[in-house]
């Protein structure tokens, strides 16, 4: 098992204009633009945004392929919903064999749910594979600062994601070196029923909870000693500065929701 | 020079230790000069980690005072003030590095002092420098060697300006490269940036490298002296379980059989030059 292989999040370096959006930006964005997917109702406006989110998608220089891949885990989802969508629309009939149907309406409908769901991926996987992970925190953070006022620990959790997103490939491959050693013993994870290789987990999770304790106790004492005492008068070495090109996209979400808005109004 | 350090009869005993227990650290009377090179050196249990987990009032003394440039260790005001000052590595690289980025970590105690991003930039910039590991600044660093993963964090601790730098077991879990590369550092920056040392081991090698050297047991401290004299004491050293380098043990051999050689040549080149003289 090559453990080690896996890469932290789903990030693409780069240094195209969609990289280089503040996070706070690009997460706005984000959330404005899956608004937008919701609010479409027909051809012209399902289409207007496939357009913007195409180009989006462009300008990012990830390759298409990448998006493909990323959709697959979900292509059962969408079978699924486009094939209940499909049989159980009611309308004009065009193709019926027994008790199965097809109508126009359903057609339409099954066709639209589908570019929904992958839009919304697709609008995410834009997000992360752009972003780096410790990008999305600092945005995340200071997105939801405001929430401070009523007590909600916002930097306690973006410190708590950023240790868990550093400890991520340490674990993995602490649990590589346990793998090997309790095979190098004799264990057998390969073979078995399913009840058989659960049990075969055992002994590899009992020392990675054990060590990641032990982990969790020499990193809060290590960071004490680095002064660490909550946020309080903390400063951080990356600052976040919106710029001209991020209220650009700020802008550009808001009028895309807007006009689909106004779209919608005139029943299109 | 003045003292950075003084311990006053600094007692320690763990407070679930049941009545009647030795105490961890006994009645230590100590002081250790600003930019010096210290180095103390002890068996498992003999209470060398403990001292050094006062040095920084990660525990504070049962009895008796700690005192970092003036400041008490037991009194809570001074606790950040003090973390300022003394800066602690310890043995497992991977179990202090907490961010995902070279650079982010050695940011993190900056930071955490409120220090303006851009001479935090600027700090992180030298610190790295002084460590030798620039180029590296953006990996991760669950891709480093243990020896480059004890340097960033001896980066994130020089990035916080301290006066003075605990090494706790530092190099234990390294390999000879990794060890190397570590004291390496630690020397340049006493030597080059008079920043103070302490550094806690039981390797003889590296404590050798010491101006001063700590020999403690049983809580309490044994011997003190530069290194050369300490290792005259092979019989004080070999009580407290600790092994003298290889060098001195074979001058003591030779001596013990009534061969007329001194004992203070440490290094393997020093000891072969007196042998040569021996063989002449």
């Amino acid at each position: 098992m090559a453990l080690k292989d896996i890469t932290l999040g789903q990030y693409f370096p780069g240094t195209s204009l969609i990289h280089r959006f503040d996070p706070r930006a690009k997460i706005l964005f984000t959330v404005l633009f899956i608004a937008t997917i919701f609010l479409c109702k027909n051809v012209v406006s399902y289409g207007l945004t496939l357009v913007a989110l195409l180009v989006l998608i462009a300008i990012s220089r990830v390759r298409p392929k990448v998006f493909l891949k990323g959709m697959k885990p979900i292509i059962f989802i969408v079978i699924c919903t486009a094939l209940l969508n499909l049989f159980y629309t009611s309308g004009t009939v065009v193709w019926s064999f027994g008790i199965l149907k097809i109508t126009e309406e359903g057609l339409w409908k099954a066709g639209f749910m589908v570019l929904r769901i992958l839009m919304l991926i697709a609008c995410t996987l834009l997000l992360t594979y752009t972003t780096s992970p410790i990008a999305l925190t600092d945005g995340l953070e200071r997105l939801l600062r405001p929430l401070k006022k009523v007590n909600f620990p916002v930097h306690e959790l973006s410190m708590m994601m950023s240790i868990a997103l550093r400890f991520i490939p340490t674990l993995i491959q602490e649990t590589d070196k346990i793998i090997s050693a309790q095979k190098a013993r004799g264990a057998d994870f390969d073979s078995g029923g399913l009840v058989q290789k659960a049990k075969a987990l055992i002994p590899i999770l009992i020392p990675l909870f054990i060590s990641s304790f032990r982990r969790a106790e020499e990193l809060a004492i290590a960071m004490e000693c680095r002064c660490y005492h909550g946020d309080e008068g903390r400063t951080s070495l990356r600052q976040l500065v919106m710029a001209g090109r991020d209220w650009g996209l700020l802008v550009f979400s808001i009028a895309l929701c807007a006009g689909i808005v106004v779209l919608r109004c005139f029943g299109l | 020079m003045s003292a950075i350090i003084r311990a006053e009869h600094l007692t320690f005993c763990y407070p679930d230790e049941p009545a009647g227990h030795p105490p961890v650290l006994d009645d230590i009377n100590l002081e250790i000069e600003a930019g010096s090179f210290v180095a103390i050196l002890g068996h498992n249990g003999s209470g060398k980690s403990t001292l050094a987990k006062h040095i920084n009032a990660l525990l504070t003394p049962t009895q008796g005072k700690l005192f970092v440039e003036g400041l008490d260790t037991s009194d809570p005001e001074n606790l950040l003030a003090i973390r300022g000052k003394v800066g602690m590595v310890f043995q497992n690289p991977d179990n202090q590095i907490v961010a995902s980025v070279v650079e982010e970590d050695v940011a993190f105690g900056p930071e955490n002092l409120g220090i303006p991003p851009a001479e935090i930039r600027q700090r992180v910039d030298t610190a790295l420098k002084m460590v030798g590991m620039y180029h590296m600044r953006e990996h991760a660093p669950h891709l480093l060697s243990g020896g480059q993963k004890q340097r960033v964090a001896i980066a994130g601790i020089i990035a916080m300006m301290p006066r003075c730098i605990v090494l706790d077991e530092a190099t234990a879990m390294l390999d000879p490269e990794g060890r190397r590369e570590t004291v390496e550092t630690i020397r340049t920056l006493n030597e080059k940036y008079g920043i103070t040392v302490v550094l806690i081991t039981h390797h003889m090698d590296e404590a050798a490298q010491a101006q001063r050297l700590i020999v403690m047991s049983g809580g309490h401290i044994i011997d003190d002296g530069p290194p050369n004299e300490v290792f005259q004491h092979v019989d004080t050293l070999q009580g407290a379980g600790l092994t003298v380098p290889e060098t001195v043990r074979l001058l003591y051999e030779l001596r013990k059989e009534g061969l007329p050689v001194p004992l203070d040549a440490i290094s393997d080149e020093a000891c072969a030059a007196v042998l040569a003289d021996l063989l002449k």
